[in-house]
């Protein structure tokens, strides 16, 4: 571990979150830390209300961060993030019918960012990132609502990627997504992070998901880290504590004997 | 034209102009389909030609200048061919002073529409966007003036700066925007924590940029939708101080003042009263009509 | 598994279509789905715009579409041919149905109790006593544990899975024959999920009720289910044993399954589904068919 933080583009220490105040305060996350060397597809992974999007979400900068520390390439963020930063790194959010500016054709969404930094070859960045998403360039000038879910969340990731950032934050990129289109999604995103060197966090509530996608994945319960699991070659993790293997084994379908033994969380 | 129009809804427009008259397009056709909207429109842009073209539609002046024996004999003649509707006290043409009564009118709605809601759509949309101390100001600032009632403020106004029609104004702008910014800011509040917004965030977008971009197009058409529907209160609320006495001043035709001059002859020469009245009632209707028309049209939740 | 439609169909549906009038001509949600059903588990999967859904809602009488079917038959009645009172009578009390988000269900300024002794004083026409019994009996058998606390509290108070528990309890008051069930679980945690399922499996096996379960997660239904109707584009294009899952024929029923990440090897691309319009049997009115 020692050894992953010092080369590692994203550090998380002792970080805790809390919202709320006096006896209703939650702490969202409690004591996380995690180390991300560079060109890693980390996964973060756990049920609604675990902290894993707030860890996600802290780190854009779109959370606050109560105590503890998050570093970018050994240096600490400040609450205000630079420009330099975001142009190492975006995020794409998990669903693409909010995130995209109901109002905005596709090339504004994706003129913008290269405008905010200064760019002058906007026309050939557009078709560049339409190209490596693969979204046809007939899409250019419309509306998001006139795309499919699959289509948006291309161009969300056309957005994130325009500014050629090092590091991408997806925050459940599939799960608004049916089946048949996730498996598009993340086999693009498996592309471009061959072909770009990228460095993925991954929040997701599915393992199987999360085993597919990410070499190392920190298990999320109730704001605290459980367990930090390496996936193997076959893409098998092999969870030691008790919360784990019971998500381990409730994702693998319903079987009425099993359920029994559930450890309840109402 | 059949060209131009696949041209409007082609799927996959070619340049973000297209794009954007092609959605302009589908919401005309949409408002296009809706014939109350239409009689709407209709009656508005009659008012915005009519004021345009006051003087060469008017038949007369705005004062007949008759005096003594002449006068005697035009004033308050009933509608005829010659004076449609009619004559006043004055024996001016009532036809006339309506017609270039609507400028007054159409100047009040371009003066209003001009400084109350633009004020309001700042404040509120900045006060949402920001929250915390610099939404308490403004909405403390807000509240303030949407305590003053509006009659009061204007006799205040009048008293203070004279009675006339620039009073009038102010005193309508100052008291009507507070509605506006307190609409602004509810729909900021409800796009401020979109994921579209936090995208924008995440691009290093400046606060300026999030406002003007990203938050005000979406607020805006709202914002359209209810002035409009206030365009009928507040040409209401000018002839009311007309008719007060403390807005437009004689000989000026503002439609209040002349129902108010009208209302001593009620009886005796219904016309004087009954035709500005109907003006009043008919532009007010057609901004109502206009306005929901629009909602309809502009409506964000309808996505397109 | 005895497969009981054969013996005394619960429900029949033969020829239902769906359409949405739009700009752009009618849409064509359901196309000639046709099916059978006894006091068992069926389930009905498709993906986004499959009119899956609306099938249900069909039955329930409450689609705000087109409807229109050779034979709509719920227990030797003909639901096509009943007033809109009689419907009523019959929603709620026979054939209820559980909706994908609790939150939106319930009402948010009155407490769960009181909702829930509503429902059953209006669907069972009984005392407020024997309604208070019968809806502690219910909460038990959803297996909630303090159903007393529960009675009291709000629907913002309590989780989403507590809250599709609430609601399934009040959907069995008055004992249905049929429940259809549209994603009831899709919105929660993968455990709590299971146990929902657990929950109604139960008393599908207690009372004998049938329960059409809607959803668009092929794997689990098939884990759940007895049977399995497939959706694609407004059709049925397969219907099978859920035990035969892996016997699947059709290409687009095995492509749903190859694209899962559980099933594929770590490395390799997901298989993709490629969509052949020979499946569609006639040219889809409209792209992006959503419902």
């Amino acid at each position: 571990m020692t050894d992953h933080q010092e080369q590692a583009v994203i550090a998380v220490k002792d970080l805790a979150i809390y919202f709320g105040r006096g006896e209703h305060q939650v702490k969202a996350v409690d004591q996380v830390s995690f180390a991300i060397p560079p060109r890693q597809s980390f996964g973060l992974v756990g049920e609604s209300g675990s902290g894993k999007s707030t860890i996600l979400r802290a780190l854009a900068g779109l959370d606050h961060v109560d105590q503890g520390q998050l570093l970018l390439d050994g240096e600490p963020l400040q609450i205000k993030r630079t420009k330099a930063f975001y142009k190492k790194v975006q995020m794409v959010f998990q669903d693409p019918y909010a995130s995209l500016h109901p109002r905005h054709t596709v090339d504004k969404i994706l003129a913008e960012p290269l405008a905010i930094h200064g760019f002058k070859d906007i026309e050939q960045r557009i078709i560049k990132v339409m190209d490596q998403v693969a979204l046809p360039h007939k899409f250019r000038f419309r509306y998001p609502h006139q795309l499919s879910g699959g289509q948006r969340q291309r161009v969300a990731i056309a957005r994130a990627l325009i500014l050629e950032p090092e590091i991408l934050l997806l925050d459940e990129p599939t799960s608004a997504l049916d089946v048949s289109i996730q498996a598009e999604v993340l086999n693009l995103l498996n592309r471009l992070r061959a072909e770009l060197s990228l460095t993925y966090v991954l929040v997701s509530h599915d393992l199987a998901v999360v085993s597919y996608m990410c070499e190392r994945v920190a298990v999320m319960q109730q704001g605290k880290l459980v367990e930090l699991l390496q996936v193997d070659q076959d893409g098998k993790t092999y969870p030691k504590q008790a919360y784990t293997k019971q998500l381990n084994l409730a994702s693998q379908g319903y079987d009425r004997a099993r359920i029994e033994q559930f450890i309840d969380h109402d | 034209m059949t060209e131009f129009k696949a041209w409007l809804l082609a799927e996959n427009p070619d340049s973000r102009a297209q794009a954007t008259l092609g959605r302009s397009y589908l919401a005309w056709l949409r408002f296009y389909r809706n014939p109350l909207a239409m009689i709407g429109l209709v009656i508005v842009v009659a008012l915005i030609l009519m004021a345009l073209f006051a003087p060469y539609i008017a038949p007369y002046g705005m004062t007949s200048g008759l005096t003594g024996n002449e006068l005697a004999l035009q004033r308050f003649q009933p509608p005829s061919a010659a004076h449609w509707f009619g004559t006043d006290g004055q024996a001016n043409d009532v036809f006339s002073r309506i017609v270039i009564g609507s400028r007054i009118t159409l100047l009040i709605v371009a003066i209003v529409i001009f400084t109350a809601p633009i004020l309001g759509f700042v404040i509120g949309t900045v006060s949402g966007y920001f929250g915390g101390w610099v939404d308490g100001v403004l909405m403390r600032l807000t509240d303030i003036f949407l305590a003053f009632p509006k009659l009061v403020l204007a006799l205040a106004l009048a008293a203070a700066m004279g009675r006339g029609l620039e009073s009038a104004i102010f005193a309508i702008a100052v008291t009507s925007w507070p509605a506006y910014a307190r609409l602004a800011r509810a729909e900021t509040l409800t796009i401020r924590n979109t994921d579209y917004l936090a995208a924008a965030k995440l691009q290093g977008a400046s606060h300026w940029r999030l406002i003007t971009g990203h938050i005000m197009p979406l607020c805006l058409s709202s914002l359209i939708v209810r002035v409009t529907l206030d365009m009928a209160g507040i040409i209401l609320t000018a002839a009311g101080l007309g008719f007060l006495g403390l807005g437009a001043q004689p000989p000026i035709p503002e439609w209040g003042a002349m129902i108010a001059e009208g209302r001593d002859y009620i009886l005796s020469y219904w016309w004087l009263a009954t035709f500005p009245g109907l003006a009043i009632f008919t532009v007010a209707l057609g901004f109502n009509l206009l306005g929901d028309g629009l909602r309809d049209v502009l409506d964000p939740k309808s996505g397109a | 598994m005895v497969n009981q439609a054969t013996k005394a169909p619960l429900l029949a549906v033969n020829n239902l279509n769906i359409r949405f009038p739009s700009v752009h001509g009618a849409v064509h949600a359901v196309r000639d789905v046709s099916f059978t059903m006894g006091r068992e588990k069926v389930a009905i999967v498709g993906e986004s715009g499959s009119g899956k859904s609306q099938t249900g809602r069909a039955i329930l009488g409450l689609s705000p579409g087109q409807v229109s079917a050779d034979s709509l038959i719920f227990d030797g009645i003909d639901l096509q041919r009943l007033s809109s009172k009689a419907y009523r009578e019959i929603r709620g009390k026979r054939i209820s149905m559980v909706m994908q988000d609790p939150k939106y269900s319930l009402n948010p300024v009155m407490s769960i109790g009181k909702q829930m002794i509503e429902a059953c004083q209006i669907q069972m026409k009984v005392s407020k006593k024997q309604a208070l019994a019968r809806c502690m009996q219910m909460l038990e058998a959803v297996r909630i544990r303090q159903p007393q606390r529960v009675f009291k509290a709000y629907p913002h108070e309590v989780s989403g899975g507590m809250g599709q528990r609430i609601m399934i309890a009040m959907m069995l008051l008055s004992s249905p024959d049929l429940l259809i069930a549209d994603e009831p679980t899709s919105a929660l945690d993968v455990t709590v999920q299971l146990q929902i399922l657990a929950i109604m499996d139960d008393l599908v096996q207690d009372t004998g009720m049938g329960l059409i379960l809607i959803s668009h997660d092929l794997p689990l239904v098939a884990s759940f289910c007895d049977r399995i109707l497939v959706m694609y584009a407004g059709r049925i294009v397969e219907e099978l044993d859920a035990s035969k899952l892996d016997q699947a024929q059709h290409p687009y029923t095995r492509g749903l399954l190859s694209c899962l990440p559980s099933h594929a090897t770590k490395g390799q691309p997901l298989a993709t589904l490629e969509r052949q319009d020979s499946w569609l049997d006639e040219a889809l009115e409209n792209r992006g068919l959503r419902v």
